[in-house]
């Protein structure tokens, strides 16, 4: 059943990434995104990190994949592309794509042998992962929330200056 | 229990589709679009990571890409915004001002 | 109370300090007042000490204080350690006391320049230098206070910078001194080498030890002399101190006549344990004591500029304390030192008086008949003169007089003649100064005349108390005739003094040296008279009659051209060549070649920089393709 559902899930984030790639409309893109990104969410319940996938579904599906469909309503990106200028370049961009593809097969090949083995069951309840986030990792934390209100700050700066002139 | 190991070969596709998601499209919201795939295949392979490695310490550092990937998004966004007011386009080929 | 004795120098640095930091807004009279009693806080601790250092048990009579450890690296160690010795005590007493009424005469004629807080400011600064220079108990630190009080020197002699005279006064007196510098650098070095330590007591003892091979003592004093030399300006490094008369009077005074000027001779005495070893040294430092002694002599003969008459008699008069110090009479200069101090920084205070009445006139050509106009400058002035003239019971009169009687007694008749020629000199061109300047037919400029006055309490005050020091200051040392036991000042220096005297002359000729010094004085003064009083056609039929010796004369004998054709220009045009040559085509040749090398690969590198986003992204991924290939084949 377990298999069932990691294969389903990893099915369907690579088609929808896939049809991503494919696909020329930015709001398509934008909804193949958000079902990926809950995909893969799911993908990490399985890995029983509940939280984390919890987190996976509200902020990144949620709320920031709904900040970028805002932004393509807002920007009218809808008049015809027109042909690559530089066609080389795409097909060099996929050649080198996929030497890499093939380099981090061969990085993780060691890795691959004991897949097999079991993993240890770790508990991951959000007690003890908020614990270990306010007691080892408080500092980032803490510096995380002022980037955070720095790019709220920021974002604001940078569209209001422009609204005045 | 599924092995780890095909977490990992999940994670890899799927950075490696992003990362040609980067290079083949041709605007900078869908760019964008690519890097936060790249980003959630990272994400995969940390949790992966932290599984077999039976701690938690995965898990935490996903959760700060998750928030920086917010922070991230909304300076990105208020970028691109104003890169569209004043080129009128967000086609990478339209803007080069680095150029040497 | 004597254990606080390295107060002394601290009072001026602290004055010095909130001078400079605060002094723009300060009160003027504030500033005045402050450092005038940093320096007479530095004199009242003097005097405690001195009295200290009387009490104190013989053979412990020295203070010492190490205030923290300075430099220390391998052996090599030089310490912030003040002494208070009997030499050191009376180099504080004169240069605290001296400077303070000098200070205090600043007030009065420094009171209308727009500079007045930054005079004050470098004036305590060269007070605390010098008494650093004075007090240090290794030669390391020594050349820190003895750098400093240049650094003074320069300071105060280009005062007046936006002249360009003052300025250029300033930097040849910074470089002349530096010449000396090098050899006392160099003497210093040495030292450290030979005896490996740069304390007074240490290089004492390596020197009484016998650690030292004679030429090696020799060359370290002889290095030593020619730093002497420079500070001191004699020859050949004198040149800068007659233009260092640029400054404003006190400075000429204070630094250029009673102190600064004086630390090659107190170094010299300090360092008397290397002159005593080496007689070839003290030869040189007594024989280029008496040349100068003479030398400068005769150039101050037919100089109209009332205080290049004095520069030239100080450079004189120093002369005579080498001589001191070269025949192994280290007192007897010390003691001319001492003397000299007060009758010649009277002096320079009486000229400053007079150019303040005068507006700043310098020229004696243009004075004349002051007497009646200015006799609170006039009586002093002549006090200061009858002194350094070797008149009997002034000052001047005793300490020359030891010094010429030592010179005669070690057999070094060659000297003893000069320096008796260089007396009727001084006695000659201090009462032609006095003559031209006060007596005779009024020359003033009507202009002049007009703003004819008397100067300030303030100034004729200091004057007054530097005249009784230059009658009275003679009085602690008086010579063999009027009773053995009178030479208080020799025996109180004795601790320092590590030279025996030797030579005893009998009574009766001690009283024939000093009836002829005395005669030789009285004939100066004579034919001074004769020359400015009664005959004044005198001295034009002489300028008529030898041209040439005149012209020689009045131009110093063309040294100052001399070292321009042989020393300062070639130096000048060797510099312009390689500037020329060297600066403009291969050093800037070369950079220019590597900015435009860097330009022109920056054209070439710059066309990858095409400026798309996704050109960028490929090269990262190739980097990263390839870092990841490395780490994994």
């Amino acid at each position: 059943m377990a298999y069932f559902i990691f294969f389903l899930l990893s099915i369907v984030t690579i088609a929808a990434v896939v049809f991503f790639l494919i696909s020329k409309n930015p709001a398509n893109n934008a909804l193949l995104l958000i079902l990926a990104f809950t995909c893969t969410g799911g993908l990490f319940g399985i890995m029983g990190a509940s939280f984390i996938a919890v987190v996976q579904i509200i902020i990144y599906a949620g709320a920031i994949m709904i900040l970028f469909v805002f932004v393509i309503m807002m920007i009218n990106v809808r008049e015809g592309i027109p042909a690559e200028k530089r066609k080389w370049t795409a097909y060099l961009s996929v050649a080198v794509a996929l030497v890499f593809l093939a380099e981090l097969f061969l990085t993780i090949r060691g890795t691959l042998q004991p897949a097999g083995t079991a993993a240890v069951e770790q508990v991951s309840d959000p007690t003890s992962l908020g614990r270990l986030l306010f007691t080892s990792y408080l500092y980032p934390f803490e510096i995380t929330s002022v980037l955070i209100i720095a790019a709220l700050v920021g974002a604001l700066v940078l569209v209001k200056k422009k609204e005045e002139s | 229990m599924i092995p780890s190991s095909y977490f990992i070969v999940l994670s890899i596709v799927l950075f490696f589709l992003g990362a040609l998601g980067f290079l083949i499209k041709r605007d900078l919201i869908t760019q964008f679009m690519s890097v936060e795939i790249m980003l959630n295949a990272a994400n995969i392979a940390f949790i992966a990571f932290a599984r077999s490695a039976g701690s938690l310490d995965g898990q935490i550092i996903v959760f700060f890409v998750i928030t920086v990937a917010g922070a991230e998004a909304a300076i990105g966004l208020a970028i691109i915004l104003l890169i569209f007011k004043q080129k009128k386009t967000i086609k990478t080929e339209d803007i080069n001002l680095l150029k040497g | 109370m004597t254990e606080f004795f390295w107060l002394i120098p601290l009072f001026p640095l602290v004055s010095t300090a909130i001078l400079a930091l605060f002094g723009k807004h300060l009160p003027k009279k504030y500033v005045s007042f402050q450092a005038c009693l940093a320096v007479f806080l530095s004199f009242v601790f003097g005097v405690i000490s001195f009295i200290g250092l009387q009490n104190a048990e013989h053979g412990h009579a020295a203070l010492s204080k190490t205030l923290f450890s300075w430099i220390h690296s391998g052996n090599f160690k030089a310490d912030l350690t003040f002494q208070f010795d009997p030499l050191t005590a009376v180099m504080v007493l004169v240069v605290s006391l001296v400077g303070f009424l000098i200070h205090v005469y600043s007030i009065g004629y420094m009171s209308h320049d727009p500079g007045y807080k930054r005079f004050f400011t470098y004036m305590n600064l060269f007070t605390f230098s010098m008494l650093v220079l004075v007090m240090a108990d290794n030669l390391i630190l020594m050349f820190v206070g003895w750098e400093g009080v240049g650094l003074c020197s320069y300071l105060l002699i280009g005062f007046w910078f936006e002249k360009h005279s003052a300025a250029a006064a300033g930097k040849k007196a910074f470089i002349v001194n530096r010449i000396g510098d090098a050899g006392f650098l160099l003497g210093i070095m040495f030292i450290l080498i030979h005896v490996g330590g740069t304390e007074f007591g240490t290089i004492n003892q390596a020197v009484s030890g016998g650690i030292l091979t004679p030429a090696v003592v020799t060359l370290i004093a002889l290095l030593l002399f020619v730093g002497a030399a420079g500070k001191s300006a004699q020859i050949p490094l004198y040149v800068w101190l007659p233009d260092a008369m640029e400054g404003p009077t006190p400075v000429s005074a204070l630094i250029h006549a009673a102190t600064m000027v004086t630390a090659g001779v107190y170094m010299v005495a300090r360092m008397n344990m290397l002159y005593t070893l080496s007689g070839t040294a003290g030869n040189v430092v007594a024989v280029v004591g008496a040349l100068t002694a003479i030398f400068a002599a005769t150039m101050a003969l037919t100089q109209n500029d009332i205080k290049r008459v004095l520069a030239y008699s100080t450079i004189s008069q120093l002369g005579y304390m080498f001589i001191g110090c070269g025949v192994g009479a280290y007192a007897a200069g010390i003691f001319h030192l001492y003397t000299h101090a007060f009758f010649k920084s009277l002096l320079f205070l009486a000229a400053g008086s007079v150019m303040h009445a005068l507006s700043g006139e310098l020229n004696m050509q243009k004075m004349g008949g002051l007497r009646k106009y200015l006799p609170r400058t006039y009586y002093p002035f002549l006090i200061g003169a009858i002194a350094i003239s070797g008149i009997p019971f002034l000052s001047g009169f005793f300490s020359k007089d030891a010094i010429l009687t030592q010179a005669f007694a070690q057999g070094n008749y060659f000297v003893w003649a000069l320096g008796i020629t260089g007396a009727v000199l001084t006695a000659f061109y201090m009462f032609r100064l006095i003559f031209l300047t006060f007596h005779g037919k009024e020359r003033l400029e009507p202009e002049v005349k007009k703003h004819l006055h008397e100067s300030p309490p303030v100034m004729t005050i200091p004057l007054a108390i530097l005249a009784f020091f230059s009658i009275f200051a003679g009085y602690v040392g008086l010579p063999v005739v009027f009773g053995k036991n009178l030479d208080f000042f020799g025996k109180f220096l004795e601790p320092v003094i590590h030279a025996g005297h030797g030579h005893h002359l009998s009574i009766g000729t001690e009283w024939l040296l000093i009836l002829i010094s005395v005669g030789v004085a009285v004939l100066g003064v004579f034919i001074a008279y004769i020359f400015y009083l009664k005959k004044t056609e005198i001295p034009h039929n002489l300028v008529r009659r030898f041209p040439f010796v005149y012209k020689l004369l009045y131009n110093k004998y063309y040294i100052d051209e001399a070292y321009n054709a042989v020393i300062v220009n070639p130096l000048v045009r060797g510099s312009e060549a390689v500037y020329k040559h060297f600066d403009l085509k291969v050093i800037d040749g070369a950079i220019n070649g590597s900015a435009a090398t860097a330009g022109w690969m920056g054209k070439v590198l710059s066309t990858f920089q095409t400026g798309f986003l996704k050109d960028y992204a490929l090269i990262f991924l190739l980097g990263a393709i390839i870092l990841i290939g490395v780490v994994l084949f």
